[in-house]
């Protein structure tokens, strides 16, 4: 029961809207020494590709934690269209 | 949408659908709004919801409602590195009435919710509310896409993310007083539960965790018994993550593979994996002119340290929104002045009540020597009581010992925990 994050994100059911409901301005990322997306956000949607942090929508459970975690408040957080994103058969 | 509505509820959680209900059976013109593709479709708890609140309005519920077990064994497991020490706790009493019951948000959400449209609310699903509509810095109504609808008063029960509560400034986020709750459903066959958790048929339990299992980070794990599966997850202070630098979703990983975890969950399947944060120290203004605020939209959730509450208080803050808006209608006054009766009801009942009586327990629960120093401490004293390897100390010797220069400390956290848990 030792999965990777990408094999529990396998196991969750979406509704992937065409449009971004997060966006991350990553121009502040640079100046950012904490970088702490890399660590709060429980499905790994942050990521450090070669000094810049990339955020992938697709994937996100739309727990809340980005909203108000980002040192630099760069995340616009919304939530996805209605009927878009997750959804839960256990919750 | 051209049918006038005499109010509008964005939601429908627990919250969202006991106002519903409540003010469908008083006759009101309800609509509710949700923006999933079902009620419950994006909402995550621990597990477990306790039944006081929603026995008052549902009398018996559970003969009806989708619940997985009543929780009649309360499991506490302190954990050091090497040690842990269980405290298991079983009564007759909680038994009837029933005290609590493990749920799966998605199953009982729906059915809430359809106890509101029977009772006469309107629900439309998959729909996101955008804005609110102001006039006169009063609230009048709801914006969802180009939709515009007006209405007498909303209430805002779109759960802990509320966009609503700031968008009419009664809310402000900050992440000192969050926590991320992460869960996986772990299926298990009915009977291995029972054999596992020492229950009988139908019978559930709910096991804490704290100590070891979330790396030194105030928090803690939980697993919850549903009918043919566990609730397994972790709860952890979000700043207090980030100091650690510890990835979150690496935490609940490794608590699987904890040896006490891991021989409860054995053999089980995961289905699905889940999180979302938690208003635990969190609480917005709960009313203005022309709106309301319930359940974990405006923070209502209580930790004492042992009962995690959210949906009772969610349950009882929204039929307390019904009964100021019944009164608030025969006055055809909907003012923020008018509005206030709401937060009245509140503190006469248990939801205002409890979170005064635990105000400061989320100050304390953060305190990280409960995480590490105090489960080191009593796997230490059990340790050295149980082990025979020469000569032995009373008991007494032993805890003196175990606590040599750190009763001072000891002290004065207790004191902190008499005054706050």
């Amino acid at each position: 029961m030792n999965i990777s994050i990408e094999e529990r994100l396998g196991l969750v059911s979406f509704e992937i809207d065409n449009e971004k409901h997060i966006k991350v301005d990553s121009s502040h990322c640079t100046e950012c020494d904490e970088k702490t997306c890399l660590y709060f956000c429980p499905t790994k949607r942050f990521t450090l590709e070669n000094g810049k942090i990339k955020h992938d929508y697709e994937g996100c459970i739309e727990c809340g934690t980005c909203k108000f975690a980002c040192p630099k408040g760069v995340v616009d957080f919304n939530f996805p269209r209605g009927g878009y994103g997750v959804y839960y058969k256990y919750g | 949408m051209s049918e006038k509505f005499d109010i509008i509820i964005v939601g429908s959680g627990p919250a969202g659908s006991a106002a519903a209900y409540s003010l469908a059976k008083m006759r009101f013109n309800v609509l509710m709004v949700e923006r999933g593709k079902y009620p419950g479709a994006k909402n995550v708890m621990g597990g477990r919801m306790y039944a006081y609140a929603l026995n008052r309005l549902i009398p018996q519920f559970w003969k009806e409602a989708p619940v997985e077990r009543k929780v009649v064994r309360e499991k506490l497991t302190i954990q050091s590195e090497k040690a842990s020490f269980t405290l298991d706790f079983m009564d007759e009493e909680l038994r009837e009435p029933p005290n609590s019951f493990t749920i799966l948000r998605a199953r009982f959400d729906p059915w809430f919710a359809n106890k509101a449209v029977e009772a006469g609310a309107t629900l439309v699903t998959g729909i996101r509310v955008d804005d609110l509509m102001w006039e006169n810095k009063k609230v009048t109504g709801i914006i969802a896409g180009t939709d515009k609808i007006e209405t007498n008063v909303v209430i805002a029960a779109d759960g802990a993310v509320s966009l609503m509560a700031e968008k009419a400034r009664l809310k402000k986020f900050d992440v000192k007083l969050f926590a991320l709750g992460m869960k996986e459903i772990i299926e298990l066959p009915e009977k291995t539960i029972e054999e596992r958790f020492n229950l009988a048929s139908g019978e559930g339990a709910a096991q804490l965790f704290v100590g070891n299992c979330t790396k030194e980070i105030p928090g803690g794990g939980f697993i919850y018994t549903n009918k043919t599966s566990l609730s397994v997850g972790i709860v952890i202070y979000i700043d207090k993550l980030i100091e650690k630098k510890i990835e979150s979703h690496e935490i609940i990983r490794e608590f699987n593979t904890n040896p006490e975890v891991a021989r409860l969950i054995e053999g089980g399947k995961i289905l699905e994996y889940s999180a979302h944060v938690i208003p635990e120290a969190s609480r917005s203004e709960l009313f203005t002119d022309g709106l309301l605020v319930a359940g974990d939209a405006g923070g209502l959730v209580v930790n004492s340290g042992l009962t995690l509450r959210g949906m009772d208080m969610a349950i009882a803050s929204g039929v307390a929104a019904a009964e100021t808006v019944k009164r608030a209608a025969e006055k055809n006054d909907f003012s923020k002045e008018s509005l206030s009766y709401y937060e009245e009801l509140l503190k006469r009942d248990f939801v205002l009540q409890d979170k005064k009586t635990f105000e400061k327990a989320s100050e304390f629960l953060q305190n990280e020597r409960l995480y590490t120093l105090y489960p080191e401490f009593v796997c230490r004293l059990f340790h050295r009581l149980t082990l025979v390897k020469g000569p032995k100390k009373r008991a007494f010797d032993e805890l003196l010992e175990v606590s040599k220069g750190k009763r001072i400390q000891m002290c004065v956290d207790m004191l902190k925990a008499m005054r706050s848990i």
